[in-house]
């Protein structure tokens, strides 16, 4: 039901110069990895695009050898030294961002109209807002909040930090550069189905003059990233990724001195009141839960409508979906790219097909998808009860479920019937509701007549079971300082 | 002849009533000369399981209440303590000046805290100033249900490290020093006269290494503050207990009760909610 019908409009590859084989970012110089080698592949061809080095426990201790020598040198720097460098990186990132972005896009299988929109000024915005607290902060005011010897402005050492393979730059980005800004040195694990960027983002601070060992990328799986976290010479422990991996590692920095932020799995509720704008509704739904194939922790994968509009904001949503352009990453038409891997698309696959088994309805929009790489079609559940898999698993994928409410304090109830606490959605023109709604709603990130809004200087994390711990703005800053 | 003395039953404190232990357990305790003082109730992990059954239950009063009536609440808390003044210096044992002085202290303690709970919002929230048309507000909210190992010190240590964890809006389950639970007790008592909800402090008297773990394990549990815990085996266990449902864990920690006490151990089980609304007409 094509309204338009788009001509390709493919974002050129060759700004991308690959090489065959990556090895490892230890102290400002790439080496060969101990362990054995692994390819990343292109999710939406399924293409090989390079061999990648593997760290093993030996190597993870080259790299944070190579930064507790580099935190000396790193932390006694003026602040405002500091904030250079990471302004440079800043720019370097915007200079590059085209490059940057198509890399992503291959690696990721996500689309180069969010690649380039979204990650990339988010990336450059992320390290321009921290190398403007590196000379600051003694002004954020952890100086006073605290106690038994804590300085409240001074780094904590060498941070350890694992990051998904959802937004690789980007969360490599949350990590780096508020770790550098408050003057920690850090050893850095990238997704093994996303290891690009950050192999890209190594050469970047070696075109700003990065002192060596300030920055290390140590590529692998599970393993290495376990090495990293379990370091005894690593004083800060930073994780995005799923609340399972999430609980072994809090498991593993017991009984250490270790800091420990954790930013783990999601279920939000995206609730529709009658009185919302329901246009308005409908892109904000869409935007929820397909925006960058539902690879979002903070997705809206529950969708929570009141009772009498439901009817009618479904058909309204099917007849958006039904408009959403599934395809080639690289084409600047496309609005949903390729799941990106074959394992994560087994677990969609899989629980999609127990929502039905358990009784709730499904409809995908009707859309070809290409015959090689990874592809799952966008998809509601409607008629889902709070005890279905899919209302409470995070399926973390482009798959909706829809469940009714008839009053605000039903609503709430469901939204917060959850393990997992990072983000919920209101739509509602009533703004003491709003006020109301959000004071109830249990969860890091509120958005209002909005969804799936991201900015450097707004905190973002969650409550319960979606970890601990705040990356971004002030707060953000907590992470990474002895307070 | 004189008077025999009514000496009083040292009990639990939970959801606002004072119950024996389920268990029918209790255990002498003894003044630092080794003297009899009384028996304290010996709580099972069904208390601490009641207790926690008791806090969940009253989060949503407590937390949903006025900053400024919690801290009129924690202010009476005070007044109370300072009633009271005479009775704790006697329960508190060592010296009569130090005892007098430690229980001076925590009446301060409870009113530098009481002050905090309207100011905590302004200090650890922020505005922030996003790319875009958007309103976008960060405000601190209570952690909920937070179990507090307290320290032994038996007044002071225990009003230090359950003032912050309340103020905020969270509930607790407090495990009172092994050796030194009757102040906790008495406590309990000025807290059930201060306007205080029942539940949103509950106290455990008994072992540490016995209800610790359950508390560390339970998953009704959002938070859980091991200030007290001496045993580095026990600590350890507790915060790998905890990471089953992501607790937020305060570590053990030597701490000087008279010093400044900062504002980490209200933050420590804060979260940080973060809302956006479009700027528009």
């Amino acid at each position: 039901m094509a309204i338009f019908e788009y001509a390709p409009a493919p974002e050129s590859r060759a700004v991308v110069d690959l090489q065959p084989a990556y090895g490892l970012f230890i102290n400002g110089e790439f080496t060969d990895g101990s362990g054995p080698t692994f390819k990343t592949v292109n999710p939406a061809t399924e293409e090989p695009l390079a061999e990648i080095a593997t760290a093993t426990s030996d190597d993870v201790d080259r790299a944070v050898q190579a930064a507790r020598k580099a935190f000396g040198v790193w932390s006694a720097l003026p602040g405002a030294e500091r904030a250079k460098y990471l302004f440079r990186i800043a720019r370097i990132i915007q200079e590059r961002a085209r490059e940057l972005a198509v890399l992503e896009s291959l690696d990721n299988g996500k689309p180069i109209r969010e690649s380039r929109d979204v990650d990339l000024p988010l990336v450059a915005a992320h390290f321009f807002y921290y190398a403007g607290w590196a000379d600051k902060l003694e002004y954020a005011g952890f100086g006073r909040r605290t106690t038994n010897g804590h300085s409240g402005t001074k780094p904590l050492g060498v941070a350890g930090q694992v990051i998904p393979w959802n937004f690789p730059l980007l969360m490599l980005a949350w990590k780096i550069a508020p770790a550098l800004a408050c003057g920690n040195t850090v050893v850095l694990k990238p997704a093994e189905t996303t290891p690009l960027s950050a192999l890209w983002f190594a050469d970047i601070c070696r075109q700003a003059d990065l002192p060596p060992g300030v920055v290390n990328i140590v590529t692998g799986a599970g393993e290495t990233g376990a090495a990293v976290v379990a370091h005894p010479d690593v004083n800060k422990v930073a994780f995005t990724g799923s609340t399972e991996v999430g609980r072994i590692i809090a498991r593993t920095v017991a009984g250490t001195d270790k800091k420990l932020t954790l930013e783990l799995g999601g279920k939000a509720a995206n609730i529709v009141f009658e009185d919302a704008a329901l246009d308005q509704a409908v892109e904000g739904i869409v935007n929820g839960i397909f925006f960058n194939q539902g690879h979002v922790c903070c997705a809206g994968s529950r969708l929570l409508v009141q009772e009498s509009i439901h009817d009618e904001l479904l058909a309204a949503l099917k007849r958006r979906m039904a408009t959403l352009r599934v395809g080639d990453p690289l084409d600047k038409n496309t609005d949903v790219g390729a799941i990106n891997s074959a394992a994560q698309l087994a677990k969609i696959r899989e629980l999609s097909e127990l929502g039905e088994a358990e009784g709730a309805e499904r409809w995908s929009a009707p859309c070809e998808l290409p015959e090689r790489g990874f592809w799952f079609a966008p998809t509601v559940f409607t008629g889902v009860a709070q005890s279905h898999a899919i209302a409470r698993d995070e399926i973390f994928g482009p798959v909706l479920s829809v469940l009714t409410f008839r009053t605000p304090a039903e609503a709430v109830e469901k939204a917060n019937n959850t393990p997992y606490g990072l983000s919920a959605g209101i739509w509602t023109e009533k703004g003491s509701r709003i006020l109301w709604m959000a004071d109830r709603l249990r969860a890091g990130v509120v958005w209002a007549n909005t969804f799936n809004k991201f900015d450097p200087a707004s905190p973002f994390g969650g409550y319960k079971e979606s970890g601990y711990g705040r990356e971004g703005g002030l707060l953000g800053l907590e992470a990474y300082l002895d307070v | 002849m004189s008077r025999l003395s009514v000496r009083k039953t040292y009990k639990l404190y939970i959801g606002g009533a004072f119950p024996r232990s389920e268990s029918g357990r209790s255990y002498p305790v003894t003044s630092a000369k080794g003297d009899f003082l009384a028996n304290a109730s010996l709580a099972s992990r069904k208390d601490a399981r009641d207790a926690v059954v008791a806090a969940r239950k009253a989060f949503p009063g407590w937390s949903g209440a006025t900053a400024y009536n919690r801290g009129q609440i924690l202010y009476r808390v005070a007044e109370m303590l300072e009633g009271r003044r005479a009775q704790f210096a006697e329960e508190h044992g060592g010296g009569k000046r130090t005892a007098l002085e430690s229980v001076d202290a925590a009446v301060d303690r409870l009113v530098w805290y009481a002050g905090w709970s309207d100011k905590i919002t302004s200090v650890h929230g922020a505005a922030n100033a996003v790319a875009g048309p958007y309103f976008n507000l960060s405000a601190p909210e209570p952690t909920g249900v937070v179990a507090v190992v307290a320290p032994a010190d038996p007044l002071l240590g225990l009003v230090s490290v359950v003032a912050p964890v309340i103020v905020t809006g969270n509930t607790c389950v407090v495990v009172a020093s092994e050796p030194s639970p009757l102040a906790a007790i008495t406590l309990a008592e000025v807290l059930a006269t201060s306007d205080l909800p029942g539940g949103v402090v509950n106290l455990l008297t008994g072992k540490q290494a016995e209800l610790a773990p359950w508390l560390a394990a339970h998953m009704d549990v959002n938070g859980l503050d091991l200030t007290g815990v001496t045993d580095a085996d026990l600590a350890l266990r507790c915060e790998q207990e905890a990471a089953e449902n992501l607790k937020r864990v305060l570590r053990p920690v030597q701490e000087d009760w008279t010093a400044d006490p900062g504002i980490g151990r209200m933050t420590r089980f804060l979260e940080t909610k973060t809302v956006w609304h479009p700027k528009g007409v």
